[in-house]
């Protein structure tokens, strides 16, 4: 179990700062409280500069929070070095030693250890992550793909608490990265150690975590299983941001239960009156040629090909100022360009943002939300 | 055409005057201490040994070669250590000012050379009761060549990723271990550049140890070298000549050694 408390990370300002002062800081963790679970395999998700980076970082002890605790098992580790802390860290580059061969980089962690017979210890490692073949290699004869591996073997030897991972998958080709997923998932599951990592590809954390947690600014947005963030963001950055099709965000109004939004009219029983973002999935949206009360008209802006399914993209009202709704449209029934078509809701999949922050209505979330096998 | 031809020989007489001009005296060294009438031109030798035993027979001739080689690599080995120790906490550590404070002691050391230095180096000296050892020569020389050292290694430290020690540090290993185990075998070049650098500095160097040293059988080839002249004050020429030979083989063949065993090559292990 790894305890965050109020973890809070400034570092100097860099100087560019608007005001001109030098005192500008920049807040990389803002008071920020985590809990993961023994043998989760967790995710810390977030654009670039989010400071998902730095909370791993923390957790590892490579950087000193300016504030909180960090917490391990049952010891406060928030004043330990490193190597104390019992936990195995793999970097985005691997960090591979390159002067040693793969069995002294396996075995490097043990020999600071000064655990005996680690050679052996080290292909016993190296076996279980196929790189039999290759243990009197150096890191500069290895493809990525092995690269990565011996990495994961320099970690798994050490027997840590936790794995730390800093984006483990974003330094392979695109072909090799699916098939490094599938293994780590399989490792992890064996292994069942805790394990944290940070990656800024959605589609990474959805596949691999058990718990993801949504970095915005230094402080989490939303915690939650793959399912719950994909199906229910809780606000609309998550909504943004997770999803392979960005989710359609359309400003509107609700007025006595009925919520206008780019030209649709839609129900909304039991939402208060006022501004509101209705959000809609593309992959929740069906094409229709007919005209219809209840969906976004507009004409074909843009079609993109996905493979087995078109993105559409509908320009709604006016073409230069008007709003844009996309919509997923299975192959071979993609419109044409300029055509005139509406974009339909599916019921029960629409979700509503007021302030930025998800509204739980009642109507809303009505009988059509089975799991998707999507999520 | 004609004038092209005139260009080219031109060219090419001109820089057979340039060679020949830095390759005559290097001719000089390789013919003259088997002249058995040695001058100051090159010439074909009428060939002896006999210089060489001439040499011999001056008490300090080979023990100066022994004591330049003593000086030489402790020096080397004082400055590889300490330029390494301070490189690293310097390339790793944030320092205020840490880069005014290279450039500062960089200045200094070059600028205050040896004889601007030459009256409180030898009261220092003095004072510490260093006068007169090897110690104190290899102190005073490798004082003057650290801050290039140190500004040469650093450089070769900072373009070392951090990760491989930051990766070494989640392992537990402490920071003399880190630089011992990754850290230096990653900048061997470095190492080796510096060291070899230190070498062929002090092999040459004759003012501190001319200052520093009174005994001459502590005294190192550059200032034995200098005492090879007759009782009127004229250079012995076959001396000069055969000791001068036999003082620039240990250098060259370091060079030739250092470059075959280190050579300047670098290992992939990022991956980028």
């Amino acid at each position: 179990m790894i305890v965050l408390s109020g973890l809070t990370k400034e570092f100097p300002g860099g100087g560019s700062g608007i005001g001109g002062k030098e005192q500008g800081k920049v807040t990389a963790l803002d008071r920020l409280d985590l809990e993961i679970g023994d043998g989760e395999f967790f995710a810390l998700l977030g654009p670039s500069g989010c400071g998902k980076t730095t909370l791993l970082r923390s957790i590892a002890g490579l950087e000193t929070p300016t504030a909180g605790t960090v917490r391990i098992g049952d010891v406060d580790v928030t004043r330990l070095p490193p190597g104390k802390r019992d936990v195995a860290m793999v970097f985005q580059d691997y960090a591979l030693f390159p002067h040693m061969d793969v069995t002294a980089n396996i075995a490097y962690p043990l020999k600071i250890k000064k655990v005996p017979q680690r050679e052996a210890r080290a292909a016993e490692v190296a076996a279980r992550l196929s790189l039999s073949e290759l243990l009197t290699r150096r890191p500069g004869q290895l493809s990525g793909g092995q690269q990565q591996r011996v990495a994961l073997a320099r970690a798994i030897a050490t027997r840590p608490k936790a794995f730390l991972f800093d984006e483990p998958l974003s330094n392979l080709d695109a072909r090799l990265r699916l098939e490094a997923r599938t293994f780590l998932k399989r490792l992890q599951r064996e292994l069942a150690v805790t394990t944290i990592f940070v990656t800024h590809d959605q589609s990474e954390a959805l596949a691999l975590a058990d718990r993801i947690a949504v970095m915005d600014a230094g402080r989490i947005a939303q915690i939650g299983t793959p399912a719950e963030v994909f199906q229910r963001p809780a606000t609309t950055f998550v909504a943004s941001f997770i999803g392979s099709t960005p989710m359609n965000l359309i400003p509107g109004e609700i007025a006595g239960s009925v919520l206008r939004a780019a030209g649709a009219t839609l129900p909304a029983e039991g939402v208060p009156d006022g501004p509101i973002t209705y959000g809609l999935r593309p992959e929740y949206a069906d094409l229709s040629r007919v005209e219809r009360e209840d969906a976004f008209g507009g004409t074909v802006a843009v079609v993109e090909n996905l493979g087995t399914a078109h993105l559409v993209t509908l320009a709604v009202g006016d073409p230069y100022e008007g709003t844009f709704v996309q919509a997923v449209v299975p192959e071979g029934e993609e419109p044409a360009l300029g055509e005139t078509a509406w974009a339909v809701p599916r019921p029960g999949r629409a979700l509503l943002y007021r302030d930025d922050l998800l509204v739980t209505t009642t109507t809303m979330s009505g009988a059509a939300r089975t799991s998707s096998g999507r999520a | 055409m004609t004038r092209h031809t005139l260009g080219v020989l031109g060219r090419s007489a001109f820089l057979a005057l340039v060679l020949g001009f830095f390759a005559l005296p290097l001719l000089w060294l390789a013919s003259a201490p088997f002249d058995a009438h040695p001058s100051i031109t090159t010439s074909v030798p009428e060939f002896t040994l006999r210089n060489f035993r001439a040499l011999l027979d001056n008490p300090y001739a080979l023990g100066s070669l022994r004591n330049s080689l003593i000086q030489a690599a402790a020096s080397a080995a004082l400055v590889v250590v300490l330029a390494a120790l301070a490189a690293y906490a310097l390339s790793r550590v944030r320092v205020p000012g840490r880069d005014a404070l290279l450039y500062l002691l960089l200045l200094l050391s070059s600028v205050v050379t040896g004889t601007a230095a030459m009256v409180p180096l030898f009261e220092l000296a003095t004072r510490l009761d260093l006068i007169d050892t090897h110690l104190g020569v290899v102190l005073a020389l490798s004082g003057g060549l650290l801050p290039a050292a140190i500004f040469i290694l650093k450089d070769f430290m900072d373009a070392t990723p951090t990760s491989y020690e930051e990766s070494a540090r989640v392992f537990g290993a402490s920071p003399l271990r880190i630089l011992y185990d990754i850290v230096l075998p990653l900048v061997r070049p470095g190492l080796a550049t510096i060291a070899v650098w230190t070498v062929a500095n002090v092999w040459g160097s004759f003012l501190q140890p001319f200052i520093l040293l009174r005994d001459p059988d502590k005294a190192p080839g550059a200032v034995i070298l200098y005492t090879l002249y007759n009782e009127g004050g004229a250079p012995r020429l076959d001396l000069i000549s055969t000791f001068s030979l036999l003082y620039s083989l240990p250098v060259i063949v370091m060079y030739v050694f250092v470059s075959r065993r280190y050579g300047f090559r670098f290992h992939g292990g990022i991956k980028r």
